[in-house]
């Protein structure tokens, strides 16, 4: 329990670091922003209570407002992302349910599932983000191809980090 | 009444997420107001003085661009010292300036955080109210114009950055000074757009753009870009011409805030002028 606490305290603060320090200073072709940040909400124990996801993305996504002057926006994001989790994972689900305190992780469930489940959370987020950011739907294409390019480089970032992360862990 | 605590903690995460969701959007509606004081903002002393710390070290890296600005702006300001003048008179008057009253001033600052890859940049100065920076200053660098002032904290201030697609700053082309208005469509941070050129105006590649003496915001004659193409549509009565900001915004690092003191007077007369 600690120990499940303390990783995820942990991960919290170095994704706001990297995510304010060096992702937001990152600009590739003026049309990829990638927002890792999100991992924090996917690395989440899979049996975590609705109201506490709920909770901690709204702290995550305030979080990263603070830093980027954009009140409100990376918030509603975040949680709205959060929100949608149990949904998801209940369609997702093995047939004989997850274990109890299970991390969603490639080692466990493999990659094509991962690639699912992080792949659709993150084209929501991303979706309902750039959306708020430009707040009308005047240039829907082109909004919607920076939130297509965002997703897939944000999505590989996340498949790194968790061949790191577990790497770590191993040792 | 039972009934409906039952139905609330039955269904307590979709209501969670209702409560939730639209307190963030109260936030996004309330940072909006151009103006009003949001209050998560990197003015606030936490994220503020963490970001300072940061940029005390990346801007080590653009030091030699920062320099090579400040050296070209020293050369200019040594032409106007005395020294540099043939003095043909013998005596000394001191006199009382009647004729010239100063109405802007200058404080410098330093950036400590900024964007340029959304479509609504931001900046953070390490100025705030304990030196006298107000919403609705300018700020600008010696080569070219930067924002506006928002939010101003104790220590620090945000800046609307001219790379916002909300930003609109009057300007004129200096050689013949017809004027138009400077914006910017979101794509593409290294170029804004000059709108409101008629089609019959002569323009020349690298024309100088400036700022104009309409608004109370920016003293006239700050320099915005250079022309860097423009094009007259078939069947336009006005030129879409793009800018290329003097500014560099991913390098910029020493800025100057400009408080116009004449302000309140101006507005205020225009204003009793405009509701007759």
């Amino acid at each position: 329990m600690i120990e499940v606490l303390a990783r995820n305290v942990l991960r919290f603060i170095f994704l706001i670091i990297f995510q304010v320090l060096i992702l937001n200073n990152v600009q590739l072709g003026g049309f990829i922003n990638p927002y890792l940040y999100v991992f924090f909400i996917l690395m989440l124990p899979i049996d975590t209570p609705g109201w506490l996801l709920l909770l901690l993305a709204f702290v995550m996504g305030l979080s990263i407002d603070l830093f980027e002057n954009t009140a409100g926006m990376h918030t509603s994001a975040s949680v709205f992302m959060a929100f949608c989790r149990p949904y998801l994972l209940s369609m997702i689900s093995p047939r004989e349910g997850f274990d109890r305190g299970s991390v969603a992780t490639i080692q466990k469930f493999g990659i094509g599932w991962m690639l699912t489940y992080a792949g659709i959370l993150i084209l929501l987020h991303h979706f309902a983000l750039f959306y708020l950011e430009i707040f009308r739907f005047s240039s829907f294409f082109s909004t919607l191809l920076r939130v297509i390019l965002s997703s897939v480089f944000t999505l590989g970032l996340v498949i790194v980090s968790q061949y790191l992360f577990s790497t770590v862990k191993k040792n | 009444m039972k009934n409906i605590f039952v139905f609330i903690w039955r269904n307590h995460f979709v209501f969670l997420f209702l409560l939730l969701q639209s307190f963030a959007v109260y936030l996004l509606i309330q940072n909006n107001n151009y103006q009003r004081a949001g209050f998560i903002n990197s003015a606030n002393t936490l994220s503020g003085n963490f970001l300072n710390i940061y940029s005390n070290i990346t801007e080590y890296f653009s030091l030699k661009k920062a320099n090579e600005i400040l050296a070209a702006e020293n050369a200019e300001l040594k032409k106007h010292h005395p020294n540099s003048y043939f003095r043909y008179d013998v005596q000394v008057f001191s006199i009382n300036d009647t004729v010239y009253r100063q109405q802007y001033n200058y404080r410098a600052a330093r950036v400590v955080n900024k964007s340029v890859n959304k479509r609504n940049n931001h900046l953070t100065l390490n100025r705030g109210s304990l030196h006298g920076v107000e919403p609705d200053m300018a700020v600008i660098t010696p080569v070219g114009v930067v924002g506006i002032v928002k939010n101003v904290s104790e220590n620090f201030c945000t800046v609307i950055s001219m790379l916002h697609v909300n930003s609109k700053i009057s300007a004129q082309i200096k050689n013949n000074n017809y004027f138009g208005s400077v914006v910017w469509n979101g794509n593409n941070a290294s170029l804004v757009d000059l709108v409101d050129i008629p089609s019959h105006v002569k323009l020349h590649k690298g024309d100088t753009v400036l700022t104009t003496s309409f608004s109370t915001i920016f003293p006239e004659g700050i320099v915005i870009g250079t022309i860097e193409e423009f094009e007259l549509k078939a069947g336009n009565n006005f030129y879409t011409i793009k800018v290329k900001p003097g500014t560099d915004f991913r390098s910029v690092t020493n800025v100057y805030i400009v408080g116009n003191l004449l302000k309140n007077e101006q507005q205020q007369l225009e204003e009793v002028s405009s509701d007759d």
